[in-house]
């Protein structure tokens, strides 16, 4: 257990420290808020959906988590070239620990920084339909970071350079994110694009933040939270899987 | 304390340690010296668990560590070739990952890693970030930290590669006092000959992955009939330059690539 907490401890004090980090990272969502928030806003009035805000607030969220939560898996690339990760690898305790302290660490800050993310969209005002939905928006971030933390852990252990880090940026991270239904709704799209929705974990994730902070669902809560589930025992397994696999 | 016998590892058809065999006593510092390519990386890596032996036996503190792996990390300290510290952390907290990795109880803990930074001269810059010391300061605090659960064998593999004479000086004179003081077995690869002449007890001399001579330095100069350690080295090495670089995964990858060409 000590294994586990001080790698945990480690991800936060790493993240409470970089500053600059924290408002980098915290820039992105912001745009996608002010910008497309703003600007996209009066379009989807006309469409006749109401507040562009209000809908894509919860999306903005998950996408924060998302991105957060998959950072700190992926930055085991550094641990990786610093030499750091063969510490770990040499230490008497077992590897499934190390990956649970890490994974637990990385998801842990994915949820601060979701919380950040929220309050700027209350700030910027997002009001949810009812003030109790918060606790239970907190379950549907807490999932997104456990899953997307264990994927992150799972890349991070097979990757061995910036290529790899850029090939998994361009072409999972970012199309989890667009096809996620963040921006956009995910009712009456093409059946092909409908398809590729309904494998995209985050659209569980984002669906179940909507629904639980507007009141806007796509599938129900209950199916959201039974696949997200699923989907984090999967991840968290593979992550197992390929950390314990990693040679020092 | 160390016990090897008959140790060999290949990658494919190219063998890295060619059926090798020492002892070596508890509190004893060894010296494994050799050109580059010699295989002394790789069997410290299988010392270390950190590769599986071909075939073989070997032993530590009466154990086997291709099966008690953790029983077998908890006993020994190691110091890598390359760096392994976190350098967004203090030094302080590295100490303190490395006790709660290693479960060294709390208090034993903070006792030894302030004992520890202090033989190494690291006290007061416990507190601050490993990214800001110097080379010589970051290995200091990598050898104080592979003392800090106690091992019975501490191994390090060339520790004081690109490191100035002050401190390689100094670096060895705090290891031989602990070896002393806490009876801990030293098992270390160098390239400086002179480092093994002055530190160590008995000396091995590894090429082409088998191990050419092993004795005291005395016995090594006797039997090759020089004055230097060096001298003796090139004797029993011959002069001839070692192609520099690839390491056994280098060769893995290597081989992995021609075998898809094909």
């Amino acid at each position: 257990m000590g294994a586990i907490y001080i790698l945990w401890l480690r991800e936060l004090k790493r993240y409470v420290r970089s500053r600059v980090q924290i408002v980098v990272s915290l820039g992105q969502p912001c745009l996608y808020l002010l910008a497309l928030g703003f600007g996209l806003g009066p379009v989807f009035r006309q469409a006749g959906h109401g507040s562009y805000l209000q809908f894509m607030a919860p999306g903005v969220v998950g996408m924060t988590v998302l991105f957060s939560s998959v950072f700190s898996g992926i930055a085991m690339l550094w641990d990786r070239q610093f030499g750091f990760l063969k510490e770990t690898l040499v230490a008497p305790v077992s590897r499934m620990q190390i990956m649970v302290g890490r994974t637990l660490g990385g998801a842990t800050v994915a949820i601060i920084q979701g919380t950040l993310i929220l309050v700027i969209c209350l700030i910027a005002g997002f009001r949810p339909h009812s003030w109790f939905a918060i606790p239970l928006a907190f379950l549907f971030v807490a999932m997104i970071a456990i899953v997307f933390a264990a994927l992150g852990t799972a890349i991070g252990s097979v990757i061995k350079d910036m290529q790899g880090f850029q090939l998994v940026m361009n072409f999972l991270v970012m199309p989890i994110f667009f096809l996620s239904g963040a921006l956009f709704p995910l009712a009456n799209l093409p059946l092909a694009m409908s398809i590729i929705t309904k494998l995209d974990p985050l659209a569980y994730g984002v669906d179940g933040l909507r629904g639980v902070l507007i009141n806007t669902w796509h599938f129900n809560l209950a199916f959201d939270v039974a696949v997200l589930a699923g989907i984090a025992v999967l991840f968290l397994s593979a992550g197992a899987y390929l950390f314990t696999r990693i040679e020092a | 304390m160390i016990s090897v016998s008959h140790l060999v590892k290949t990658f494919g058809d190219f063998t890295a340690v060619s059926d090798i065999s020492f002892d070596v006593a508890q509190g004893e510092i060894f010296a494994f010296l050799g050109p580059n390519g010699a295989g002394k990386t790789t069997t410290i890596k299988m010392l270390t668990t950190l590769l599986r032996p071909s075939s073989g036996h070997i032993e530590l503190d009466g154990l086997d560590p291709t099966v008690r792996q953790k029983q077998a990390r908890q006993r020994f300290g190691i110091v890598f070739q390359d760096p392994s510290l976190d350098n967004e952390q203090t030094a302080w907290e590295n100490m303190d990952l490395h006790g709660v990795l290693y479960h060294v109880p709390r208090k034993v803990r903070a006792q030894r890693s302030e004992e520890l930074l202090k033989l190494f001269e690291l006290w007061e810059r416990k507190d601050a970030y490993v990214k800001t010391f110097s080379g010589g300061m970051k290995r200091r605090l990598e050898i104080a930290r592979g003392f800090l659960h106690t091992p019975k064998i501490l191994f390090l593999d060339e520790p004081t590669l690109g490191l100035d004479p002050q401190s390689r000086n100094q670096l060895w004179t705090h290891v031989k006092r602990l070896n002393e003081t806490e009876n801990t077995t030293v098992f270390l690869t160098t390239h400086y000959m002179d480092e093994a002449d002055r530190v160590a007890h008995r000396i091995a001399i590894m090429d082409h992955g088998k191990i050419v001579a092993q004795g005291t330095s005395a016995e090594l100069k006797e039997q090759t009939k020089t004055e230097s350690l060096e001298a003796a080295f090139l004797s029993l090495t011959g002069s001839s330059l070692r192609d520099e670089g690839a390491d056994s995964k280098d060769r893995l990858r290597q081989m992995a690539q021609m075998f898809q060409r094909r």
